[in-house]
């Protein structure tokens, strides 16, 4: 497996966000992490980047402890895509890219013609290639996400995490960005992570979802097991129907307005409402 | 979304993009190390004496044993230990300083930090002065300590700075420049207090805090030298890392970059720096400040490219505030030359702030 957590707990100083997480995550899976906002989405990426050294237990990435794994090994291995990308100085975007190389480059060695290619593929697949001169600080909020997504692809890691990554990109750049993860996925196995508020968006594309709620885990399964009106309801406390698409077979939620209660209210549903 | 492959031509085109970069920074490069060799020559030949230039070519080819003509002493003295020594300690410390001041900003993310502006120089003054005072100077190993309590200086002051700008464990931008001022301020006036008490005579306060050239030689280019040599060593090795450190801590270490590690390295090489220059001509402002803003628009910025030619730039400039800072004045004394500085440097700085407003100062 690549990365295992066990009696994992974590938060910030005093605050404990989530408690006693137990899951393993196998190499060529496709992972969404899903909840509620505060429900630990995001610090879990942060520890799985070994950004937040956890509390209590231990994740390990490849069979070795995260927190003494070496930083440029970790950093071939695993590439993150963060949620903003605050860039104010202006680099052209190729030499963003090209920092993705950081890792893999010797520590006072000059670019490669093996690094420019991975800087130039990277940027061919998120497609960004136009976007080689023009400075970071100018292009726009998605594309310069898409130029960081680039340069996470650029360090050729196992896995990839992405934070929040497509939350401000448009439609059809969303789904552009979840097509190559998939393509990358199918073809070099690619380990995807993906934190994501996006339900359908998630349904699409994650194989297996880890839904987070209430400092725990609430499901982790298949997503044909776990993304059930009823699971998605009592998570988000709200109405939601899920249903089959006629034609590409995939699962789809659809929420209902507050007022018209759950299909099929489940008992966890009712215990809120009457408290 | 199925991505063709990259064709051979269109690797090669960026490839030559990138290398067309090299060969401006190689220009921008010898350009400026030639302008740096012309004017140690100039300020060698300017000066009250009147020296004509073969009298210095002369100086120049005895001493290097190529020679043997019969000089007038004075002469001689006046060219190799007096501006000569000048010339080249001028140009140390600018780079120092202008060095120091491309760490700090691309690390603090600040475009208003430089050695100065943040409390570090006047730190490694505070520390300088003190030893003085304390009559500890002492040669270690043949390395002056006079930079080491400089350096302690630098240090402390660094590290109040940080501490007073810091909220919720990150650094306040807007603090930063606010605490270093606070922090300058106090330890100018301790700088004032000790040496009133030790009833130097006010040009000793001058110097510290103004900064000059005016007495210094050999012996303070051999003070500065190891210390800033060090500094600019571990500049340069961190150069990459200070380019990924731009973008932010989080995205470092998501990069693979030992964060707190190679910032602990860098904030001790700009301190270095900023104490090897401090020690031998006192507190000289807006170099830091003003040269790295030159040139980040000159050659972008790239950290490793940038501390290059920001050291050569600063020896430039300081090379040239020296000069000036000795003929000013009619009556033949000198005007310390932090004086010129910022009567230069700040003018220079509110221009570049108001014309570049509309895409920031970086």
């Amino acid at each position: 497996m690549v990365i295992r957590a066990t009696s994992l707990s974590l938060g910030y100083g005093a605050r404990t966000v989530l408690r006693n997480l137990d899951f393993q995550v196998q190499r060529g899976e496709f992972v969404g992490i899903l909840g509620p906002n505060g429900s630990g989405k995001s610090t879990l990426v942060n520890a799985l980047a070994g950004l937040l050294p956890p509390q209590e237990g231990v994740i390990q990435l490849n069979g070795h402890d995260l927190q003494a794994v070496d930083s440029r090994v970790r950093a071939q291995t695993l590439a993150v895509v963060p949620q903003s990308n605050d860039i104010r100085f202006p680099f052209p975007c190729l030499e963003v890219v090209l920092m993705g190389r950081y890792p893999r480059r010797r520590r006072l060695g000059t670019l490669t013609p093996e690094d420019l290619i991975a800087g130039l593929r990277a940027m061919r697949q998120t497609t960004t290639e136009h976007l080689q001169d023009r400075l970071v600080t100018e292009v726009s909020g998605g594309e310069r996400q898409r130029v960081v997504i680039a340069r996470a692809l650029a360090q050729e890691p196992d896995i990839l995490m992405l934070d929040e990554a497509t939350s401000n990109l448009d439609v059809r750049k969303k789904l552009e960005i979840f097509e190559l993860c998939q393509e990358l996925h199918r073809v070099k196995n690619l380990t995807v992570l993906c934190a994501i508020h996006d339900l359908n968006l998630a349904a699409m594309y994650c194989r297996r979802l880890i839904i987070l709620k209430d400092d725990g885990l609430a499901e982790d399964g298949p997503t044909e097991r776990v993304f059930t009106s009823e699971i998605l309801s009592a998570v988000f406390e709200t109405p939601m129907e899920v249903a089959r698409h006629p034609r590409t077979r995939r699962l789809y939620a659809v929420m209902l307005p507050l007022s018209a209660g759950a299909p099929d209210e489940p008992e966890i549903l009712k215990a809120v409402r009457l408290s | 979304m199925k991505a063709e492959e990259l064709s051979p031509l269109e690797i090669r085109e960026a490839w030559d993009r990138r290398r067309a970069g090299s060969r401006r920074f190689g220009l921008t490069l010898a350009g400026l190390a030639l302008a740096l060799g012309l004017s140690v020559c100039l300020a060698t030949a300017i000066g009250r004496m009147d020296l004509g230039w073969g009298e210095i070519a002369r100086a120049f080819l005895n001493k290097i044993g190529l020679s043997s003509f019969t000089l007038d002493r004075t002469g001689e003295v006046v060219v190799f230990h007096l501006r000569f020594s000048r010339a080249v300690l001028a140009a140390l410390v600018g780079a120092c300083l202008a060095v120091a001041g491309v760490i700090f900003q691309g690390l603090l993310r600040n475009p208003l930090a430089d050695p100065f502006t943040i409390g570090v120089s006047t730190g490694a003054a505070f520390g300088a002065a003190l030893l003085v005072v304390l009559g500890v100077e002492a040669a270690l190993w043949g390395l002056s300590s006079l930079p080491l309590g400089a350096l302690a200086g630098a240090l402390g002051a660094l590290m109040a700075v940080l501490i007073l700008s810091r909220e919720e464990g990150r650094i306040r931008q807007e603090s930063l420049v606010l605490a270093g001022i606070v922090v300058s301020t106090f330890l100018s006036a301790f700088i004032s207090l000790i040496k009133s008490l030790d009833e130097e005579s006010l040009s000793a306060i001058v110097f510290w805090i103004m900064g000059s050239f005016s007495g210094r030689g050999w012996v303070h280019v051999g003070f500065l030298l190891p210390y800033g040599l060090a500094g600019l060593v571990l500049a340069a090795f961190n150069c990459r890392e200070l380019d990924i450190l731009a973008l932010g801590e989080e995205q470092s270490h998501y990069l693979g970059v030992e964060v707190s590690r190679t910032r602990l390295q860098l904030l001790l090489a700009a301190s270095l720096l900023t104490a090897a220059a401090v020690s031998v001509s006192g507190v000289i402002g807006f170099v830091g400040l003003v040269v790295p803003h030159l040139i980040r628009i000159l050659a972008g910025p790239s950290h490793g490219r940038l501390l290059v030619l920001a050291a050569l730039a600063g020896a430039l400039t300081l090379i040239w505030a020296d000069v000036l800072s000795r003929v000013i004045l009619p009556g033949g004394q000198e005007l310390p030359v932090g004086v010129v500085t910022a009567l230069l440097g700040g003018p220079f700085f509110f221009y570049l702030l108001k014309t570049r407003k509309g895409r920031g100062l970086w």
